[in-house]
């Protein structure tokens, strides 16, 4: 007799808790594909990677491509702006880390940490600004390197930021020089 | 005041049929002819038909805009200019709409500073007062993506800064707004989103205005003297009373958008608007729409590091923080007087929060640079003083006026002192009379 009085509402509780899981995982389940779509699709991440001819550069000179929908500059640096970068006191800059996603991300931002070995005179950015995604201005502000019109963010030779709101270095992407003249990014 | 008995009276046989199947004129009359009004509202209350007007308006004509608009970004910002010169009187549907949406937050704004001024938001409005922040928040989503449609370099660069803000949020941030693009940066995958949203959200808006208004036929609605209906003779019908005061105040509301849609079709937007979209030039100065520019200000008021939060997130939370005020208003005032005209003090802060949100709205059209960015720094400090420590303590410390018995007593002191005044008139009756 009590048997079958706890057998009964065991059996429903069973039913209920069964029925409440599979509506929580189904309601998971279709919810997923709908903020899925929202991701970049494939088209967009087959632009993940382009190759730039830079035979034409000269010191002092720079061309900005589109990669991913964002401009990337690749400048050919002067004597100077290399010098000017190796001078900075590394304790004075505001984002102490290198920003090269060809680095660790704990690399400290010396010059040469912001390019890659054997071509220090080559600064390849994500010419954006790290604050709310202004292009910055080249070879402007006081710092000689990039100046963001919108709000006022400064960088130096080696795209580091110095001053105004923004809170990071520019970011340096996946790059390589596959020859002496053609770079491939990303 | 929903609960006095339904006077409706079907005169028809179809009307009676009708009426025991499916009672929709019987709840259309008692809302919108029988429904009873406090006798002394102002022209402050012809706000809320107005904005219900523009919601309509912006649809109807958002609709067809649609038909001639190609969200795609390589035709968005060709089509916009097809309607304007080939599309038959596209040029006045656009100008209706753009405009539209200006005005639309023109009279959300008086609705929400009437809402302050009044007390209108206090116990037990507080449920009506935050189905109102809401809509102002749909609205403000759709506003901003309804100016990413023309592909313009401010809808662009607009865009970006403001899909920028998530970025602020760590570990997550990226993530997000790369969720919100459908990219690594606003591009096509971002227009069509954004026009489908732009699209939703009117309607959305429209469900949340039926609770606000089921809301406020529940609790009724609240008056310049801040006392509650208290019988019949506090009351007039609505039909013909409000509708007409309603209509009038539409109509006045309407020749000054007339004006603008005609004659000052573009004062309100931005030339950069008329550039089509750059992903690798940024305008010289980024500004958002005039309605969103106190908030900029605020975003941009942030250049300092607080604590652990960096100044760029600093900004984002003072941002949302700021409208966040607003839903927490009926709790943080703490006076049991809803009306400013029965508080000396909180008139007086109240109008300084005015002046202060205006202040923020011209330093967010400043460039971020020298005495601009203190400046902002203050009105900000004054904004979020005014909600976090004048609302909460002027409650406790404030003598207010002494309050009429009635709405009726008021009306008649009014009408003694001031001979038979103009309604609208009537909220600075009881002050004046000491």
């Amino acid at each position: 007799m009590s048997a079958t009085d706890i057998q009964d509402p065991n059996r429903r509780d069973f039913l209920y808790v069964a029925t409440g899981m599979a509506a929580v995982v189904g309601a998971g389940a279709v919810a997923w594909p709908f903020i899925d779509q929202m991701r970049p699709d494939a088209s967009t991440l087959a632009l993940a990677s382009v190759e730039v001819d830079v035979s034409s550069l000269t010191p002092g000179t720079s061309l900005v491509v589109k990669w991913r929908g964002k401009p990337v500059v690749v400048r050919n640096r002067t004597e100077q702006e290399m010098k000017d970068g190796e001078a900075v006191n590394l304790a004075e800059l505001k984002d102490p880390l290198a920003r090269n996603a060809n680095l660790p991300a704990d690399a400290p931002a010396t010059d040469a940490n912001r390019t890659t070995p054997g071509k220090e005179a080559w600064m390849v950015m994500v010419q954006v600004c790290t604050h709310l995604g202004c292009i910055p201005l080249g070879q402007e502000g006081e710092f000689g390197g990039w100046f963001c019109p919108c709000h006022g963010s400064t960088y130096d030779t080696a795209g580091r930021v110095r001053g105004g709101p923004a809170p990071e270095n520019m970011s340096v992407p996946v790059f390589q020089f596959i020859s002496d003249t053609k770079i491939r990014i990303g | 005041m929903s609960e006095g008995h339904s006077t409706y009276t079907p005169k028809t046989g179809i009307g009676r049929w009708v009426d025991a199947r499916m009672p929709l004129p019987r709840l259309v009359y008692d809302s919108f002819v029988a429904y009873p009004v406090p006798r002394n509202l102002n022209y402050a209350w012809t706000f809320g038909g107005i904005l219900a007007l523009m919601l309509g308006a912006q649809i109807l004509t958002g609709i067809v805009l649609a038909m001639h608009y190609a969200a795609d970004s390589s035709l968005a910002f060709d089509s916009v200019e097809k309607i304007m010169r080939d599309v038959n009187s596209g040029w006045l549907l656009r100008y209706l709409h753009s405009n539209g949406a200006s005005f639309f937050f023109v009279a959300v704004y008086i609705h929400i500073f009437r809402g302050l001024y009044y007390g209108s938001y206090k116990a037990p409005r507080e449920l009506l007062w935050i189905l109102g922040c809401i809509i102002y928040l749909l609205m403000m989503a759709t506003g901003f993506m309804g100016y990413v449609l023309p592909w313009g370099q401010m809808s662009f660069w607009g865009a970006t800064v403001i899909t920028g803000f998530f970025t602020a949020i760590p570990l997550v941030g990226e993530w997000i707004q790369q969720l919100l693009l459908g990219g690594f940066a606003v591009d096509n995958p971002t227009l069509n989103r954004f026009f489908s949203l732009h699209y939703l959200l009117p309607f959305m808006i429209a469900g949340v205005v039926v609770l606000h208004i089921w809301a406020l036929h529940v609790v009724g609605q609240s008056n310049p003297t801040g006392i509650e209906v208290k019988s019949k003779t506090d009351t007039v019908a609505f039909t013909p009373y409000a509708t007409i005061k309603d209509a009038f105040g539409m109509l006045v509301f309407l020749f000054i958008f007339a004006y603008f849609v005609f004659y000052l079709p573009n004062f309100l937007g931005h030339p950069d608007n008329y550039v089509v979209a750059d992903p690798l030039k940024t305008p010289a100065h980024i500004v958002p729409e005039w309605y969103f520019l106190p908030f900029y200000a605020i975003l941009r008021a942030i250049t300092f590091n607080i604590g652990p939060i960096n100044s760029k997130l600093g900004g984002v939370l003072a941002m949302f923080g700021s409208i966040a005020m607003l839903f927490l208003v009926p709790w943080l005032d703490t006076s049991k007087v809803r009306s400013a005209v029965y508080r000396p003090w909180y008139k007086l802060f109240f109008w300084l929060f005015v002046i202060d949100a205006v202040l923020l709205g011209w330093l967010g059209s400043q460039p971020a640079e020298g005495s601009y960015v203190f400046m902002a720094q203050m009105a900000t400090l004054f904004y979020f003083a005014f909600f976090l420590v004048v609302l909460p303590v002027l409650g406790l410390i404030e003598t207010p006026r002494r309050l009429p018995n009635s709405i009726t007593e008021a009306v008649l002191e009014k009408n003694k002192a001031g001979g038979g005044g103009h309604p609208a008139r009537a909220t600075a009756a009881p002050e004046t009379k000491g």
